[in-house]
């Protein structure tokens, strides 16, 4: 795709209401933009309305107050031009990997050849060869997650929101998972609200990484992750520096909420 | 133990108490504890029921009541699951519907025998309609539970795909809810036929349960015993079907 995307955020909030007791502030004033092609993760202690931001994003929850926009469009409803990937991966378990991967795809304006190639070039992307025909429940964690993904790929969204989706893995498939993700964007670049409370993975993944307060939700800080182009070295002081630097932020923010207010 | 006798001593275990059971059933008359006017002995009774075949009388009776039993299953669960899966989607609809479901589920249906007999006379109408309002609630309750229990990460990712709401519905409410569905399913299937003999037995000139309640007043024992074991194998052999289909449909679950 060649057109440019970008995600304009302005001055939005979100007030939840429990089933019991008062509205609770979850969203107060976030300004945010997102460039064409920018991995920007929103970090931020739990309960701090980061996956709230994500869902509003993809005109899952109304908006209450202020407005986002996707290419001067402002967002009033699900779209095929914004993917998501979720933490508990919300595949459909009564399909199989292929089913799943083919139920988005399918209901496109494509050829069939077309629909199969892609389904194949996904399945492959993720490494899932020998696995089309399994069901959800039959796959591991770090399996799931990757039909997950390919489900979302293969819609060729022009944006990818993604809610914790290593959350749910052991350390060992997530470190693996990350590194599976760079490489996939590589070859289909795109623009990307990764949500996690993981700052490794915030500075190892994003370009951006905005830092969130507790409740109520405002952006603290926006990071720039500019650690001397090219690929990140974890091992390297910058990159621990920097790591340093945004977990002090959540840290304080994480104590101001246990702090009861 | 090897794989061969583990499996004999596996089926013996499990229709242990089957034998026991018709051990006992035998040897009551005829030791000559119980009068065998009001307990048969199985040997009497199987050569009932295979007389019963073989003279064409039951036939008909199984026919009738068959055909009463699943076109009343049929037609709840056509209604029960759309009416559930409206509900679970559709708020006014649940609102309106929730109420009337709650005050009738738990009400016992075979007291509506009076009323349906009036309304439908005594023929298959009536079986047919009380069987159908039976089986109806449990197939709404658990489709809609089902539905319902659906989270909202699925309905998302499927809207982020472009699923429209009648699509919604049926690719992803129905599939997502099939095994409460299905749990429903087994509920109406043995309702289905604890009414019907109900209602046969207490006004009907055709059917199973006339049967019964016919050889029970002219004082046939033997025969009575038959046509219950009937019905006992047509509700085993339902429940396997049941099990089979839902091994099949439910194979996803791992």
């Amino acid at each position: 795709m060649a057109e440019q995307t970008n995600i304009t955020v302005e001055n939005l909030s979100h007030t939840y209401m429990p089933p019991k007791g008062k509205p609770v502030l979850a969203l107060d004033g976030i300004t945010l933009s997102v460039k064409d092609k920018e991995f920007i993760a929103l970090l931020g202690p739990s309960g701090c309305g980061k996956s709230t931001l994500l869902y509003l994003m993809g005109g899952f929850l109304d908006i209450q107050d202020g407005q986002i926009r996707v290419n001067e469009t402002p967002v009033t409803e699900p779209s095929r031009d914004r993917g998501i990937v979720f933490q508990h991966f919300a595949l459909f378990p009564w399909k199989t990997v292929i089913q799943n991967i083919r139920f988005g795809l399918d209901k496109m304006n494509l050829a069939k050849s077309e629909r199969d190639e892609r389904a194949r070039y996904y399945i492959d992307l993720v490494q899932l060869h020998g696995f089309e025909d399994s069901f959800p429940s039959q796959l591991s964690g770090g399996m799931k997650q990757r039909a997950a993904i390919a489900r979302t790929l293969a819609m060729d969204p022009a944006i990818l929101l993604m809610d914790e989706p290593f959350g749910a893995l052991d350390a060992q498939t997530r470190m693996f998972m990350q590194a599976e993700l760079l490489a996939i964007l590589e070859k289909t670049p795109k623009t990307v609200v990764f949500v996690t409370h993981d700052v490794h993975e915030a500075v190892l993944l994003a370009d951006r990484v905005a830092v969130m307060s507790a409740r109520p939700g405002k952006i603290n800080e926006i990071a720039d992750i500019e650690l001397g182009g090219g690929p990140k070295d974890v091992k390297s002081p910058e990159f621990a520096e920097m790591v340093d630097h945004l977990w002090d932020g959540v840290r304080k923010e994480a104590l101001a909420a246990g702090q009861g207010r | 133990m090897n794989i061969g006798l583990q499996r004999i001593h596996t089926f013996a275990v499990k229709y242990f108490p089957l034998v026991i059971l018709i051990a006992i059933w035998e040897l009551l008359p005829a030791l000559g504890i119980v009068s065998p006017d009001i307990l048969p002995s199985i040997l009497a009774i199987a050569v009932a029921l295979i007389d019963l075949f073989a003279s064409g009388t039951i036939l008909e009776h199984m026919r009738v009541s068959l055909f009463r039993a699943f076109t009343g299953l049929g037609l709840a669960m056509v209604f029960g699951i759309t009416a559930g899966v409206t509900m679970a989607w559709f708020m006014p609809v649940r609102i309106v519907l929730n109420p009337l479901i709650q005050m009738f589920y738990p009400m016992p249906k075979s007291a509506l025998i009076p009323v349906v007999i009036i309304w439908f006379g005594i023929g298959d109408a009536s079986k047919i309609v009380l069987v159908f309002l039976g089986c109806m609630l449990p197939m709404v309750v658990g489709t809609f539970n089902g539905a319902r229990g659906v989270d909202r990460e699925t309905i998302w990712s499927a809207r982020s795909m472009g699923t429209g709401d009648f699509e919604m519905i049926w690719r992803i409410l129905l599939p997502s809810a099939m095994p409460e569905i299905l749990n429903g399913a087994r509920t109406a299937l043995a309702l289905c036929f604890a009414l019907l003999v109900s209602a046969e037995l207490l006004i009907s000139r055709h059917g199973l349960g006339f049967l019964i309640g016919n050889y029970n007043e002219i004082g046939d024992n033997t025969r009575m015993f038959a046509v219950i074991l009937i019905f006992a194998l047509i509700g085993y052999g339902a429940d396997r079907l049941y099990l089979l289909l839902r091994g099949r449909t439910l194979a996803w679950m791992g």
